[in-house]
């Protein structure tokens, strides 16, 4: 059955991208021969433009190291393997699929099919004809557009990695992957970002807290619900630490996190223009150091220890909840921001466990939660949004990313499985599902 | 001839190590220990979740020696790892049947020697 799929999938993917790939050879030929000429100022201010959002493409790309890093410290060092190996797999499947079908689905463009909720501009990447300053008003090219979007894609489907860890069958990790981020997560994203009905209400969403990161979230939860917690995560009622086997590889990632948010929200401003990028990257770090802050004082209080993985997740946190606004709220309230993303994640992360949903790295309270908060920050503190608005997206995308993750994930629990067995997952999904340990030669005392 | 096994801080291996020295004992073989004793172990807290019992980090020496050497070792041991806090660690003594010397094939307290 598995065999089937996956034989299906890259078929379906390679057929796609090659058919789309001659048409766009020849489109590069003819605009190449068709180019105006720009003045020389206009030129420099192309390059310039298009070299800042390439290169936030690669800040970005960098993000699923990060991610690795994280959730692989977090884990146990059994499946430390395992999770390096989907958050390898992720960005690879998620920027082929998103050249399938993903960015025709996100960016119709013209091709609103039913109403402004669902778009598609065909298989595979179009490369338009004729002068490449007629794409997007000169902003930048098409495939500085995809590049950029493509690396986007793949981030939502690494939340889910995390929150499903230590249990989840790798091979319905990896379908679900697919499917989502070559059709749930563009569809939602081209409401907001591809002109979709969010857009016109006005809708705003800078760089994804709601679009990336709830949708991420939400996926994330229904997940969690549907898996079950890890063995030995609730005795009697009781909710017991199962430890993460790495916090300077928790640190490491957390920084690359932290750098690549600088492309994540810089680069979407779509342009080098200094006074909007410059003020992005300000209020895209002074919220991460406010909720740095906050989430040490929140865990000293509640937990009675300033906790390091806690406020790790404090920091990303606080760079979830500035995603949204980092264009368009002042630098006090980007650290009112951050600072209350901080005091949310502590709270959530407990919150979560004191209902039995088992998210070994705090992915629910960091994407999710504040990912919300971020959207309805929106409409608190700019005063050109409205917070209705926003509250009206954020619980849209909410039901509409629930409802297909959690058919997504029932689909497969009910076809193929979602979970390792009992045996797999106390051995450890390295040995059982790789045939081989993170750390062969060294011996682990389980202290638990 | 006796096995002499100690239980000890991991902090103080060092103290001991130098008290064994200054007492011509320097043949000794530590390996990492975890376990709990009076203390019944601590409290141990990941993300917010409590662990009430939770084994403490010690370090095991195992010393043979023969007879004369017992109480040299015994109070060097407890020289440099007595602080008078709760966790100090325990000595066992057990008597050894044989002793061999792999490379000489020397046996008894000369193997030990």
């Amino acid at each position: 059955m598995n065999k089937i799929l996956t034989a299906a999938l890259t078929g379906l993917l390679f057929t796609g991208i090659c058919l789309a790939e001659e048409n766009s050879a020849q489109a590069v030929a003819e605009t190449v021969a068709k180019t105006s000429s720009p003045s020389a100022a206009e030129l420099a201010m192309f390059a310039v433009n298009n070299l800042w959002v390439m290169a936030g493409g690669m800040l970005v790309f960098l993000m699923h190291l990060g991610f690795a890093c994280v959730e692989s410290g977090l884990a146990r060092a059994k499946n430390c393997n395992n999770i390096l190996f989907k958050n390898t797999l992720t960005p690879a499947i998620g920027f082929l699929s998103y050249a399938v079908c993903g960015f025709a689905l996100m960016y119709p463009g013209v091709h609103w099919l039913w109403g402004h909720w669902f778009g598609f501009a065909g298989f595979g990447l179009h490369l338009p004809p004729g002068d490449p300053f007629a794409y997007h008003n000169g902003e930048f090219t098409y495939w500085t557009d995809f590049f950029f979007q493509g690396m986007f894609a793949a981030t939502a489907a690494t939340i889910v990695s995390g929150a499903v860890a230590e249990r989840v069958k790798l091979s319905s990790y990896l379908i679900f992957t697919a499917v989502y981020v070559s059709i749930v997560y563009p569809i939602i994203g081209s409401w907001g970002w591809g002109g979709g009905w969010l857009d016109t209400m006005h809708f705003h969403d800078f760089a994804g807290s709601t679009f990336v990161h709830s949708v991420g979230g939400w996926a994330a939860l229904s997940g969690v619900i549907l898996l079950g917690p890890r063995i030995g995560k609730y005795v009697d009622g009781k909710v017991m630490p199962v430890m993460g086997h790495n916090m300077p590889l928790v640190t490491i990632g957390v920084f690359l996190l932290w750098l690549g948010w600088f492309g994540f929200n810089g680069a979407s401003a779509f342009n080098a223009d200094p006074s909007t990028v410059s003020l992005v990257l300000v209020n895209t770090m002074i919220a991460a150091c406010a909720s740095v802050v906050s989430s040490m004082l929140i865990s000293r209080l509640m937990l009675h220890h300033p906790d390091l993985s806690m406020t790790m997740n404090g920091c990303l946190a606080g760079l979830v909840g500035v995603t949204a606004g980092a264009d368009c709220v002042s630098v006090g309230s980007a650290v009112i921001i951050g600072g209350i993303a901080g005091l949310i994640v502590v709270p959530a992360v407990v919150f979560f466990d004191r209902i039995h949903l088992d998210d070994p790295v705090g992915a629910l309270s960091v994407h999710l939660v504040n990912g919300i908060w971020g959207t309805l920050a929106v409409g608190i503190f700019s005063p050109e949004h409205h917070f209705l608005v926003q509250l009206l997206g954020a619980a849209v995308v909410g039901v509409v990313s629930f409802a297909s993750s959690f058919a997504i994930f029932f689909a497969l629990k009910k076809i193929v499985g979602i979970r390792v067995s009992e045996e797999e997952e106390l051995r450890g999904l390295d040995l059982c599902e790789h045939g081989g340990e993170a750390y062969p030669g060294f011996q682990f005392f389980v202290n638990m | 001839m006796k096995l002499i096994i100690a239980y000890i801080q991991p902090d103080r291996l060092n103290p001991v190590k130098q008290a064994l020295y200054a007492r011509n004992i320097y043949k000794i073989s530590v390996t990492n220990a975890l376990g709990c004793g009076q203390q019944r172990g601590y409290v141990h807290m990941w993300r917010g979740a409590l662990q009430e019992v939770n084994l403490l980090k010690k370090v095991r020496l195992a010393i043979a020696v023969n007879d004369d050497f017992i109480e040299p070792t015994i109070e060097g041991i407890c020289e440099g790892a007595r602080t008078g806090r709760i966790g100090d660690g325990k000595i066992f003594v057990l008597p050894i049947e044989e002793c061999v010397r792999i490379r000489t094939g020397e046996r008894g307290v000369d193997a030990i020697g």
